[in-house]
Formats: C-alpha cells, structure tokens, sequence
C-alpha cells in the first residue's frame, strides 16, 4: 500500500535520528535574485525536542532500505522494520514548506543504502540540485556522503551542500570490522580526504576570485559512536584531534550509543553512556576553543575522561602548579585555562584591566563561576586567598558537579 | 537640583533629556516616560519632549566617545523596557561624557557592565524570535505570525526575516505592543491592525488560513514527536531551552 507523506515522515525522522549532528552552521550563504534563504553562519536552532537536542534542520533519510547490516543501526538490512523512501519531489516540497514557515534552518539529507553508494548518493545530491537551481532555495543544506563515493560525486554534492559528512562511526578499523563487516575505513578515509583537498582548493580559488563557485563551504564534520565498542576516551580524543588538524574537519559529533538491537556482537548496555558523551563534548571544546592539546586532556595515565567532573577542572587539579593564576598580568591563553572562567568572561577582563585593577567583585559580576575559579586566582579582594590542594577541591567540586549533573541529566 | 522628570517615552525623548540635564544641570532621581505616570503626585516633575537638535547634539557627542556599536548598546537598552533605563542611559553617557578615554570596554563600571548585561538579555531575546516565530500561511498568501516578547524587539529582529524571507509575503505582529512590522516584498512597513481578531491564545483564526495550513503544522509536530530519541529523554533540558511562556508561538508545543 502507498504510504502518506505522514507515514513516511514518521518512519524517516525516526531512522535519521540517531545522526547527531545538527549544527547549521558555518556557511555564509546570502539570499539571491530575490530568492528563498540564506545562512547566517550562525545556524539558528528553531526548536529542541524533549530528549532536549536542537532542532535546526529537517533531518531525514530518502530511504531506510539499505543492503548493509551493521549491527548498531536500527534500519539494517536484517531488521524487521517499517520501510518507506520518499520521492525526491516530496523532500523539495517539505523543505520548501517548513522553511517558509521558519520551522528549520535547512535540510539534513542522508540515506540507507540501496544498490551501492553512489547510486545512493546520485539522489541524495538530485534533491539538493532540485533545491538549488528550480526552487532558487539558498538555505542549509547538509549532505551525507556514503563511504565509498566516487571522485565525481563528490565534487556534485559540494557545489549544493552547505556542508558534507562521512561518518567514521567506529572509531577504529578494527572493531568497525566486527560489527560492521561491510564498511572498513579506508572507504571513509578516502572522500574524507578528498573533500579536505577540495574544500582547502576552493576556499583558496575563492580568495582569488570572487566568481569561484562556492564547494562546501560550510566544511565537512563526521561522527563517531561511543560505548558499541571498547576503545577508551585516549584513542577517541587522539582521533578526533587528527581529524582536526589533518583532515581540517569542523565538527566531530559523538553519539552515545543507544541499544535499539540485540547482538553477540555489541555490548550489554542498557542506558546510553550519556555523561560520557557530554563530558568528551567537553573535551572536543577545549580543544577547539581554548587552544588546549589533546595532550593535555588524556594521556596513558589518564586515558578516560574523569566522569565526574569537567576536563579543564580535572586537568587543573592535576597541574596545581601553574596555579594560582594572577588575573591582572596573566596572558589571555592562561586566564582560559582556569575553572570557571569562560571565554566570555575571559574577554571582559582583558578588556577592563586596561582601565585599572580588576578586583574579586569585578570578575564576580562579569560572570566567572566563583566557587571554582576561587581556588585557581589571585585577584585582590579575594576574601580567602587561594592554597591549592588538589584532594578537597575535587572532593568539593565532585559533590557539587554530582548534584548539577542529576539537574542535567535527571 | 534632584528633579523628577516625565518625557515621552522615545529614545529621542531620552537623548533630549540627557542633553538638558547638562545644560539645566538637573539630577533626576526619576526619569520615566509620560503614559506611566499620569500621577501628579510630584509637583516639581519637569516635562521634556523630544527635541531633534538637542538629541542629535548628544548623538554627535557620544560618537566623538564611543564607536556606533556603543550607541547601539544604548538603543538595545532603551528597548528593553526596563524601569531602570532611563536613569541607566543617563549615568552611562555622564560616564562617557567625563572620562579622558572611552570607557565603553571597562566593565569594571556599574553602569557599563549593566549595559553589557541588558544588551545580553535584549539579544537573547532577539535571537529567540528569529528562532521562535513561525509563520502561518492565509488565504491571501501572507505568512504571518504573532509575538509577545519580553522585551521591544520587533524592530531589531526584522532585518534578519527580510534577508531571508524575499519571495513571499510576512507579517510579524507584536500583540503585546500592537504594532506590527509587514513585508511587501520590496520594503518594510510598520502597521497597526484595526480591530485585530485574535483567538484566545492570541493566535491567527482558523478561518483566515490556507487551506493546507493545518495539515503542516501537524506535519511539523508529526516531525517534531518522531526526531526525538525516547531513550534520552530529558525534559528538564528540554525546558531550559524551550521556556513555557514561548510555547503559545509553536505549533510543536501547541497540537495535541
Ligand atoms: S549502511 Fe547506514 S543505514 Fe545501512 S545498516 Fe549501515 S548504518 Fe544503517
């Protein structure tokens, strides 16, 4: 029997939801010849579900049909499921409508596999086209790319999309291999690769002439799933690193794995490892953000991240030395690094200490979370100087960070 | 001499006063505008209006000081609504007017970080409706949606909607302030809707939709239901991100 639309959205939302990422940013992509769109760079997300995630794209697959059988994912092949595909008319037209209404910033457009990947891919990107060039349609657009997509592909997905994903899924070949005997990395590897070279390329072409077309410019991100497999948070962080400085990635999203099959296989879990995925969110932060080395974060003697507590406050109670840190002489670089001060507040004080001395109060109401950054500064006003001890500062930060994760994750 | 000083409530009106507490040298311990006041408790109150050359004077001289970011600060400050504004703008601009440097980036200062943390709620504020407003398509073909923010923003969240939306028609109205903000598909235009029919929850009637309009929404809730991983529900997050006096703009949150 045809399905509705309806029934189709229902069975294709829910297959794509296990992807991530949602980001919708990164591209600057301005509304032309009066068309429909645009992207700010900023990405906007225009709702949260109540597992409370952002909404910022119409996240769907074309299909759940798919010849794989990887054992994590819900629409393999061996699967007893609904199945649906939708028209490629039918995604322009959902698109279309749901932007028009400011429900979504765009389109997260990725597939089960039918035939083989490019076949697959060749729809993915016959929609984006459609989008692009009949509907004058200049918002988001996030392709997937199927590992083992052709050079030519390639280059077609990037001249539509917003942004291009490949997801590693399994964060070594090795364990990939057991539960997802199909895939292997090289074929992730290889358009990853490719799609840096271009992006780089394009981005330098553009510089020179401002003509150039733009080839995803919103850059490429990929995912990794964390908990169906054993590899420990050194050799995700150390991954993740590299897929920053050498493949220039934007994002890594981690998924925590969700049991939604049983498998020899996979591990017994029974609750998504959701702290762990947050606090290596946290870690990828630091990176990214405040010009922390993987180094820093994990090493072999502390090769998983402490769950109980935030990275940059474990990695401050295992360096007392570079502390207290003085707020009025020390470089931008190490007033990040202290506990509880951000990179809002961190600007604020840089700024006004050009002005005179900046005092406890000052940084108070700047808004730097005082009972952790106390422990860590030298700031006049403080009412009880600072003395480092590593030992009850984590005691006292644990049972607090304890009762704030039972708010976050009750 | 401490005064108590009514205006009419427009940022020229407040820039006006800024200029004749210098010139009169008065120190107002109250500066409010003229609809919330109708009290003639206060005989000493001093009423000023709107003056162009006066405001404009206090303009010039604050751009000599502090860059047109600064200035816009002070607006965004204006349109938060707060009791506390008017005073606020003047203690800043005395701040301004007196110090050798611009201080505008010393938060270190009272009124310069309070600045800084109203301007904060004012673009949070702004940035909701750019994520909040949904558009509902009528049987003429304008896709309008109603608000009710905190704060006045409609006007500084529009040009946002006008990059994006450049094809069809849209009406944003703010059915707290009663004033709306329309896109004929060239230009902006500030509008007043005679006798507005809301429903009970301040919504567009039923009958003025197109026809499909019911059928998407849904859609978007069918969407919205289906995109949520059940295994990490959280609705703790869930309303930190998505506060309940917002719910009444989203189809999401409203459908059953
Ligand atoms: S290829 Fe993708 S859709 Fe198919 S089973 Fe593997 S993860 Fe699932």
């Amino acid at each position: 029997m045809k399905k509705s639309i309806e029934e189709k959205l229902a069975i294709l939302a829910d297959a794509a939801k296990y992807d991530v990422s949602c980001a919708s940013s990164g591209s600057n992509r301005s509304n032309k010849n009066k068309g429909l769109g645009n992207s700010t760079g900023m990405g906007i997300c225009h709702s949260y579900s109540e597992d409370g995630r952002c909404i910022s794209l119409l996240k769907i697959l074309l299909t759940n049909y798919c010849v794989y059988d990887c054992a994590y994912c819900i629409s393999r092949s061996s699967n007893d499921v609904e199945r649906a595909a939708f028209t490629v008319q039918e995604v322009v037209d959902l698109t279309i409508n749901f932007y028009r209404r400011n429900y979504i910033e765009g389109l997260f457009l990725s597939s089960g596999i039918f035939k083989n990947a490019d076949y697959t891919n060749e729809r993915l990107i016959r929609i984006a086209k459609k989008l692009r060039t009949e509907e004058n349609f200049h918002g988001y657009i996030h392709l997937k790319i199927i590992p083992g997509a052709s050079e030519e592909v390639i280059q077609e997905a990037g001249m539509y999309a917003d942004r291009l994903s490949v997801n590693l899924e399994i964060p070594t070949e090795k364990q990939l291999k057991k539960i997802a005997p199909e895939k292997d990395h090289s074929s992730v590897y290889q358009p990853m690769n490719l799609l840096t070279e271009k992006i780089f390329e394009n981005k330098e072409d553009r510089r020179k002439y401002k003509k150039t077309p733009k080839f995803s410019p919103g850059g490429q991100s990929t995912q990794v799933i964390i908990g169906a497999s054993p590899e420990q948070d050194l050799t995700i962080l150390n991954l993740a690193s590299s897929l920053y400085n050498k493949q220039r990635l934007k994002r890594v999203y981690y998924s925590g794995y969700i049991p939604v099959n049983e498998d020899s296989r996979l591990p017994v879990v029974t609750n998504a490892p959701l702290i762990r995925e947050n606090r290596l969110y946290q870690a990828d932060w630091l990176m990214r953000f405040y010009g922390f080395d993987v180094k820093e974060i994990v090493d072999d003697a502390n090769p998983n991240l402490d769950l109980r507590m935030d990275p940059k406050l474990s990695y401050a109670l295992r360096h007392p030395e570079l502390f207290p840190i003085d707020i009025n002489t020390a470089p931008y670089e190490l007033i990040l690094r202290v506990p509880g001060i951000g990179v809002k507040t961190a600007k604020l004080i840089v700024k006004s200490r050009k002005f005179g001395k900046v005092r406890y109060e000052h940084i108070r109401k700047m808004g730097a979370a005082m009972n952790r950054a106390k422990f860590f500064i030298l700031v006049p006003g403080t009412p009880i100087p600072p003395t480092i001890q590593p030992q009850k500062i984590k005691h006292q930060m644990v049972s607090n960070s304890q009762q704030n994760q039972l708010q976050l994750f009750a | 001499m401490p005064t108590n000083i009514i205006y009419d409530g427009s940022f020229e009106g407040i820039l006006t006063v800024i200029f004749d507490c210098y010139e009169r040298k008065l120190e107002p311990f109250c500066i409010s505008p003229r609809s919330n006041n109708q009290s003639s408790l206060f005989s000493d109150r001093i009423e000023i209006d709107a003056d162009p050359e006066k405001s404009n004077r206090v303009l010039n001289g604050l751009f000599k000081k502090i860059s047109k970011n600064g200035i816009d600060k002070l607006y965004k400050v204006f349109c938060s609504e707060l009791p506390e504004r008017e005073l606020l703008i003047l203690e800043y601009c005395k701040k301004i007017f007196t110090s050798k440097y611009n201080i505008a980036n010393d938060f270190r200062s009272q009124p310069v970080l309070r600045v800084q943390q109203i301007v904060k709620m004012i673009n949070r504020e702004i940035h909701r409706m750019h994520a909040f407003v949904r558009f509902q398509k009528t049987k003429d073909d304008i896709y309008a949606a109603t608000i009710k923010p905190d704060f006045d923003v409609l006007a500084l969240s529009v040009d946002h909607f006008k990059k994006r939306y450049q094809d069809q028609l849209w009406l944003i109205y703010d059915i707290k302030r009663d004033y709306g903000i329309y896109y004929d598909k060239a230009e902006l235009k500030t509008v007043q809707l005679n006798n507005p029919v809301w429903t009970e929850r301040h919504q567009i009637k039923e009958e003025v939709l197109a026809e499909n309009e019911k059928r998407l929404q849904i859609m978007w809730k069918k969407y919205f239901d289906s995109t949520c991983i059940e295994e990490r529900k959280n609705m703790k997050l869930h309303l930190r991100h998505v506060p309940h006096r917002y719910w009444r703009y989203l189809p999401e949150k409203t459908i059953l």
